[in-house]
């Protein structure tokens, strides 16, 4: 699994209220979602705007501080967001990503060798991510984490154990 | 070794994984509750329809309550609350309708008990821990799965064990506690952790408190905040819930090497500091900060227990001029009583709007919403930035104690110069 995209850097502590405001939360459209993004961050929001596509972002510690709202990962995916690489991860963020096949990375010191708007690649399958400065070798994704992202995410498993009943 | 109650609970669920599984270990559990709120259990049924995933609420105790947005304040939403009653009366799940009260707190008096395993989809599930459950958030679409399949994937946390010692007097509450133990771990030292709770000053936290302070550790990144099965515990069982099971005896209070200590004789009222619950520090140190509103609610902060102490500071004055009070007990019975004992009628002399029950102000959704620049001082759990209202208003989060101070004061205070 490789996943591609841009450099969108962050700091540490980044909640799911950052990413999405709880006055939007009877909405379920992701698209709709996304168009609110960063709400209660105005200095974030006008950044990520104007932000090169597909997006990774690269965040410090604790990325998805907070609240279960899945609507964060759901936001910042149909925004156009691939991955997020961070420092370390509040739990619930990181699996409500992983369901919906977001991609989630543990890097510890990946602030330090990536620059903004730097093309960034996580490869999975050799446990690297590739910058302009080289490879940094990651931790393995658990391998009960790694079937349900392969899947697709639970959304996806949820799908296959209803039989093909949807699309 | 330190046997962990978290491991102790989680091993009479496991229904998949590892035959003597330890920290690390990912393991496969069927839950004995499953809780969704409005807004989880919305996006949840979005899951089920997109999926197809068929559902079953009859295998598993499931709850919706239906409390962010409650009274819903828009026609959009009220007709979302429509979506949830069919769903809930369709599939067999509980449905706590508007104003029944917050999620945490109905399934406090009504449904957890020690030794259950509780997943919901809401991170501040978490709380039911003070009943030595092991509880804790996830996602809608897992709450999905969980409807399709009974069951969930969870990894078996390490543990913080934390020793408490001393004893909590007047004016300090278990908020202190909690902020005293955030401003330690920060907002991510007990990321994946059990914090797990010990020693002698266990003695001098009531139930109250330690829903509090278990409900703040997700603050400090936890997944689970476990207090044993005590004395104080069982005989609050048996006062508010009339059963005392035998089996609850394996989840007696633990030792072992602790790697934090909370001296509570020598705690101190604390306050936290936007932008996050961990900023805290002690009150008199930001004496004199002025304040718009303060809000007395929420599942950290709106049990009777708390309305009764703010009343205690509260009784014979009135708040400040200029100053909003907003109280939303956390539930229909936390309400009744206050009404049948006098407390909601201290609080209303003073000078505070009392709301219906619900998650209101904390969640900036309904019923207290804050404006631009306004300083807010509120018991609740988060004070992000937007996170009650307009992004530019300042949250800090206290005690009722605290709060009830600076609704005299108009500006922030600490409580034992008027308690
Ligand atoms: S009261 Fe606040 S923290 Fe608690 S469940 Fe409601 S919105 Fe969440």
């Amino acid at each position: 699994m490789r996943v591609s995209g841009y450099a969108f850097k962050l700091g540490d502590s980044i909640s799911t209220d950052d990413i999405i405001a709880g006055r939007y939360l009877y909405i379920t459209d992701p698209n709709e979602l996304a168009r609110h993004i960063f709400e209660n961050r105005p200095e974030i929001r006008s950044r990520i705007q104007s932000a090169r596509k597909p997006v990774v972002i690269v965040a410090g510690r604790g990325f998805g501080y907070g609240s279960s709202r899945e609507h964060a990962p759901l936001a910042l995916k149909a925004f156009g967001v691939r991955a997020i690489v961070a420092e370390s991860f509040h739990r619930i963020f990181y699996r409500n990503s992983i369901n919906n096949g977001l991609l989630a990375v543990e890097a510890p010191g990946i602030r330090g060798m990536v620059e903004e708007g730097e093309a960034i690649t996580i490869d999975l399958d050799r446990g690297v991510i590739e910058v302009g400065r080289g490879a940094i070798r990651v931790g393995g994704v658990p391998g009960y984490v790694r079937s349900i992202l392969e899947a697709g995410g639970l959304r996806e498993m949820l799908r296959r154990l209803a039989g093909g009943r949807s699309p | 070794m330190y046997e962990s109650l978290a491991l102790e609970i989680l091993s009479s669920h496991i229904v998949e994984g590892p035959s003597d599984p330890g920290p690390g270990d990912i393991v496969v559990v069927k839950p004995d509750l499953l809780l969704m709120n409005d807004i989880t259990a919305l996006l949840a049924l979005r899951v089920i329809e997109e999926t197809g995933a068929p559902v079953d609420c009859s295998r598993i105790r499931t709850l919706i309550v239906l409390d962010h947005y409650s009274p819903p304040p828009t026609a959009s939403i009220a007709t979302s609350y429509r979506l949830l009653r069919r769903f809930a009366r369709g599939h067999g799940c509980i449905l706590k309708d508007v104003g029944e009260g917050i999620m945490h707190q109905v399934a406090v008096e009504e449904e957890a008990e020690p030794g259950m395993l509780a997943l919901g989809a809401d991170s501040h599930t978490i709380t039911y821990g003070a009943l030595a459950v092991f509880a804790t958030g996830i996602g809608s679409t897992e709450a999905a799965y969980i409807l399709a399949q009974g069951e969930l994937w969870l990894k078996v946390p390490h543990t913080i064990l934390t020793r408490l010692e001393g004893r909590l007097e007047w004016p300090l509450s278990g908020k202190d506690l909690a902020l005293e133990i955030l401003s330690r771990t920060g907002g991510d030292g007990a990321v994946y952790a059990s914090i797990e709770f010990t020693g002698p000053g266990l003695a001098s936290l009531g139930v109250s408190d330690r829903l509090t302070v278990a409900n703040m550790m997700v603050e400090g990144g936890a997944k689970t905040a476990l207090f044993p099965v005590d004395k104080v515990l069982v005989e609050w069982m048996r006062r508010e819930r009339g059963t005392v099971k035998p089996g609850w005896k394996r989840l007696a209070p633990r030792s072992g090497e602790p790697s934090m200590e909370v001296d509570l004789s020598s705690l101190e009222p604390m306050v936290s500091e936007p932008p996050a619950p961990y900023n805290a520090r002690p009150a008199r140190e930001l004496e004199g900060v002025e304040v718009d509103q303060v809000f007395l609610g929420s599942c950290t902060n709106a049990r009777y227990e708390d309305l009764e102490a703010a009343a205690r500071i509260l009784k014979g004055r009135r708040i400040r001029e200029g100053l909003r009070l907003i109280v939303t007990p956390a539930s229909r019975r936390v309400y009744q009583k206050a009404l049948e004992t006098g407390i909601l009628g201290i609080l209303h002399s003073a000078g505070a709007v009392i709301t219906p029950p619900g998650c209101g102000a904390c969640f900036g959704s309904t019923m207290g919403v804050a404006g631009d620049e306004e300083v807010i001082l509120s018991t609740s759990n988060r004070n992000f930035p937007g996170r009650m209202g307009s992004p530019t208003a300042r949250i800090y989060l206290a005690s009722p104690q605290t709060a009830a101070a600076s609704a005299v004061t108009g500006v922030i205070t600490d409580p034992r110069s008027l308690a």
